[in-house]
């Protein structure tokens, strides 16, 4: 069965298609590029899959579950994790503090619990520490853990973003944009962490990227989006090297 | 049903008198996307200044006019000059800040009221003399007709000034989108100051109705008149005109009605069901009536 | 992160300084006036320590603070006032769980029902509400209407300073006793969920918190303490009347969160203090009591929008928390 599979899915505004007829299938373990031009409804398809926007027509089904309806939340327990183009980390809080609410939902301790710290308290919040510092770990972050999320440089809020949203344990991790505002080097950095990231955690990949270098050199299919519609799917060097994909990035 | 009737019609007067404040809170809120908390305490002040002017020049029809002329534009200039100290240095603070800051202002207003005319209620002296006409056996208040025309009057004219002008253009391009009408040329702080100058104009003007309806003011008239104001106005939709007036006319109307019809053992309470009528309001209608819904992007 | 033992430190602390107090009130170096200050300051930490938890760990700006207070005035003093076939000191722990639940409930209501709104609308709402309860609180049978209720039996009885050391003390140890649990709170995955919430709350529903069970609880939780607070007041004051309520009492405490910094426990608890003694030290300056608070609000959002100011902040800030980690090294 497909990790994600979607179904026609589609979403309008007021009568605008922002998304028509999308259909998409992406195997477990796979690394899966969207792209397309600006204003394609590259991230609308995420906030499609992840439930900000509910979908107006078809539906979408993680390992043959139908997610469609379902809220952020929801779709977030049901195993769906996802980075923000504009990235929205928790600013005012520690680093160590940002991953620690992705692992919300890892520890069980009631309130309760938390407010007479009671045994079950301290040694659910050790075990979170210390999965917490794991995951810093993997992104070269565990030195700044202490710091505010927002002082740290650009690039290192995007890993810190990522390292977030795997905190909530995943099957599907969707990264938005997640090589924008890198220099060349801090994207090869970040092709080696996410192709880390997809073999050390057996996760499943959806990302949205324009940075055609990461594309081609990690992604393994692709889907090309134009004005909401699907253009082109395959191959990830076959797709890029479609005159029409080309033609929809240059013009005519 | 006579008293039914009469009560309705007090109801749409006092609607119109909330509409009119609603729609200083919905201008200001649509252009400097804020809360304006101290909206309702310039109507205060504007009452005070009224309270002392006709003090000390009578109410012949000569004074009254320059007294409520120096009213209103004491409250337009305080409404700039709020903006201007206040609200200003804050446009890129968070909206909490901004809130916080105009609770501020609205604390301070009261509490200079309280210390220069202290907390007892005032009475203002009695300046439309005007008496009552029966319709059909309903006795109907001539004020109640006067607050009603005028406000629509001002609405028309607040209508063609917005969609008219090129003023009016330059603030709907404002509350549309701030840097695009920077980049077309337009003054972003001369607009928002215009707005305020406005807003607080149109609370001298409901200022002046007021207190020839209700002629009492103590430090918090205002603060209470202008919560319930604004609940109008986002009832009725933000940034609308006829929005305002449906949602004032409203809260008018069933305050006048809980008035009139609330059994006796409640009536001790009929401040505290107002306000529930306006938490529901909030509730129920969040985006508005006549309003748009903004969805933050992600 | 630090053990629970070091958590517990602060507790040894506050026991410390509840001894020194006790010895200036004993000896009378600290004058009467001022011990009958101490009550008030301890129910005005409760209530600025568990608005803080709304206004600056949650980021919700609450205006009706003062109708949980009222809640637990009532009902804490309603039960001390009428169930008198309890024995006393049964009776003020009742009306304490009393007042604590019946304050958790309706502060839980009031934000289920208006879980949809928002920044201004809330604040809108919340004043509204605390305008609400303080009027409906006449119309309830046993309330005793506009006149108040009077003649509640008070913890303060004997001479001077028996009756202000009793008074002070179990007002102290409720103080300490509520500090101590909302900090835990905040320190436990719920406080990071809550701060999540503030810091960005479409990201926070992206990792799986629930952010309108969240806001639920939390306002739920502040509305527990402020109800406790409440029992303080009419078990120190032996009467409540709904004008002890108004606007004007959410508006004070929350000057003394915003003085203190929001999201900052320690700023509240200091600035409460400044704030409820200054107008006995300047006496001249009380009347001018409300003007400042309404100058220091808006003085302190000018400075927070300074960026030399907050560039200043932060650096103190960072410099502090070295220094309590230098004091805590070894851990972690």
């Amino acid at each position: 069965m497909a990790m994600l599979e979607t179904k026609n899915l589609g979403i309008s505004f007021g009568g605008l298609r922002a998304v028509d007829e999308f259909n998409l299938t992406v195997e477990r373990g796979q690394l899966y590029g969207l792209i397309g031009p600006n204003g394609a409804g590259k991230t609308t398809v995420f906030n499609l899959l992840t439930g900000v926007y509910a979908p107006t027509t078809g539906g979408f089904f993680l390992e043959g579950k139908s997610l469609a309806g379902k809220t952020p939340l929801e779709i977030n327990r049901c195993g769906i994790a996802r980075t923000f183009q504009n990235i929205r980390l928790f600013k005012e809080m520690s680093v160590i503090d940002n991953v620690k609410v992705g692992l919300h939902n890892a520890a069980n301790y009631s309130i309760f619990d938390g407010l007479f710290m009671l045994p079950r308290y301290a040694r659910e919040e050790k075990e979170l520490q210390t999965r917490a510092r794991e995951l810093l770990d993997v992104f070269g972050l565990d030195g700044e853990r202490d710091y505010l999320a927002s002082n740290l440089p650009y690039g290192k809020q995007r890993k810190l973003e990522i390292a977030r949203a795997l905190a909530t344990s995943p099957k599907l991790l969707l990264l938005d944009e997640p090589a924008a505002g890198m220099n060349p080097q801090e994207t090869a950095e970040l092709m080696e962490t996410i192709c880390f990231v997809r073999d050390h955690f057996d996760m499943t990949i959806l990302l949205i990227e324009h940075d055609m270098k990461l594309v081609s050199g990690i992604c393994e299919q692709v889907t090309v989006l134009n004005f909401g519609t699907t253009l082109a799917q395959g191959q990830t060097a076959e797709v890029l090297a479609d005159p029409r994909v080309v033609r929809a990035y240059l013009g005519e | 049903m006579q008293t039914f009737i009469s009560t309705l019609i007090d109801g749409l007067s006092l609607g119109s008198l909330y509409a009119l404040v609603a729609l200083g809170y919905s201008m200001v809120y649509g252009i400097a996307k804020m809360l304006n908390f101290a909206h309702g305490d310039v109507i205060m002040v504007g009452i005070y200044v009224l309270f002392v002017a006709l003090g000390a020049m009578g109410t012949s029809p000569l004074m009254l006019t320059i007294a409520a002329l120096i009213m209103i534009v004491f409250c337009a200039l305080l409404g700039f000059t709020i903006e201007k100290l206040a609200y200003k240095p804050l446009r890129a603070a968070s909206p909490l800040s901004v809130l916080i800051t105009a609770i501020g202002v609205s604390y301070l207003l009261q509490n200079l009221a309280l210390l220069i005319f202290g907390s007892r209620q005032q009475k203002v002296p009695t300046y439309f003399h005007l008496g009552s006409i029966y319709i059909g056996g309903v006795q109907i208040e001539l004020l109640s007709l006067l607050i009603l025309a005028v406000t629509i009057v001002v609405m028309i004219l607040l209508s063609i000034f917005i969609n008219k002008t090129k003023l009016g253009s330059a603030m709907l391009a404002v509350s549309e989108d701030k840097g695009a009408a920077q980049l077309m040329g337009i003054n972003v702080n001369a607009t928002i100051s215009l707005t305020f100058v406005i807003g607080s104009a149109l609370a001298g003007v409901g200022a002046l109705l007021y207190a020839a309806k209700m002629p009492w003011v103590g430090p918090y008239t205002g603060s209470v008149f202008g919560i319930k104001a604004f609940a109008a106005a986002v009832f009725g939709g933000i940034g609308s005109i006829p929005g305002a007036m449906i949602g004032g006319v409203l809260i008018g109307i069933i305050e006048a009605m809980m008035n009139v019809f609330l059994p006796d053992v409640l009536s001790n309470a009929s401040d505290g069901f107002a306000y529930l009528v306006l938490i529901i309001m909030l509730v129920i209608k969040p985006t508005g009536l006549l309003g748009r819904k903004h969805v933050e992007k992600v | 992160m630090k053990t629970r033992l070091q958590r517990l430190l602060p507790l040894a602390g506050a026991a410390l300084l509840y001894g020194v107090i006790l010895l200036l009130m004993a000896t009378k170096v600290l004058p009467r006036s001022y011990q009958q200050m101490l009550p008030t300051i301890c129910t005005y930490i409760i209530m600025a320590v568990s608005l803080n938890l709304v206004v600056g760990f949650l980021g919700d700006l609450s205006l009706g603070h003062a109708a949980f207070y009222a809640v637990g005035a009532y009902v804490g003093g309603m039960i001390l006032r009428y169930l008198t076939a309890i024995p006393f000191g049964v009776r003020v722990i009742v009306a304490i769980a009393a007042a604590a639940a019946v304050a958790f409930v309706i502060g839980g209501a009031f934000l289920y029902f208006v879980r949809k709104l928002h920044g201004d609308y809330l604040a809108i709402v919340t004043l509204a509400f605390g305008e609400f309860v303080r009027s409906i609180v006449k119309i309830i049978p046993g309330t005793g209407g506009s006149a108040g209720l009077t003649d509640i039996p008070t913890i303060a009885a004997g001479a001077f300073p028996i009756k202000y050391i009793k008074a002070f003390s179990w007002s102290y140890v409720i103080m300490v006793i509520s500090i101590f649990l909302i900090v835990n709170l905040i320190r436990s995955r719920h406080g990071r969920a809550i701060m999540a919430v503030r810091d960005n709350s479409i990201a926070a529903a992206s990792v799986g918190i629930n952010v309108s069970r969240c806001r639920i609880v939390t306002f739920a939780i502040a509305a527990l303490f402020a109800g406790i607070a409440g029992v303080l007041y009419a078990a120190n004051t032996a009467a409540v009347n709904p004008a002890d309520f108004d606007y004007n009492v959410s508006i004070e405490v929350l000057v003394m969160v915003v003085l203190g910094g929001m999201g900052n426990i320690g700023g509240s608890i200091i600035a409460t203090i400044i704030l409820v003694a200054l107008p006995k030290v300047l006496l001249d300056a009380a009347q001018y009591r409300l003007l400042i608070y309404a100058i220091a609000l808006i003085a302190m959002m000018m400075l927070n929008a300074n960026p030399r100011f907050t560039a200043f902040k932060r650096r103190v800030s960072e410099k502090t928390s070295k220094f309590v980690k230098s004091l805590g090294r070894g851990r972690d």
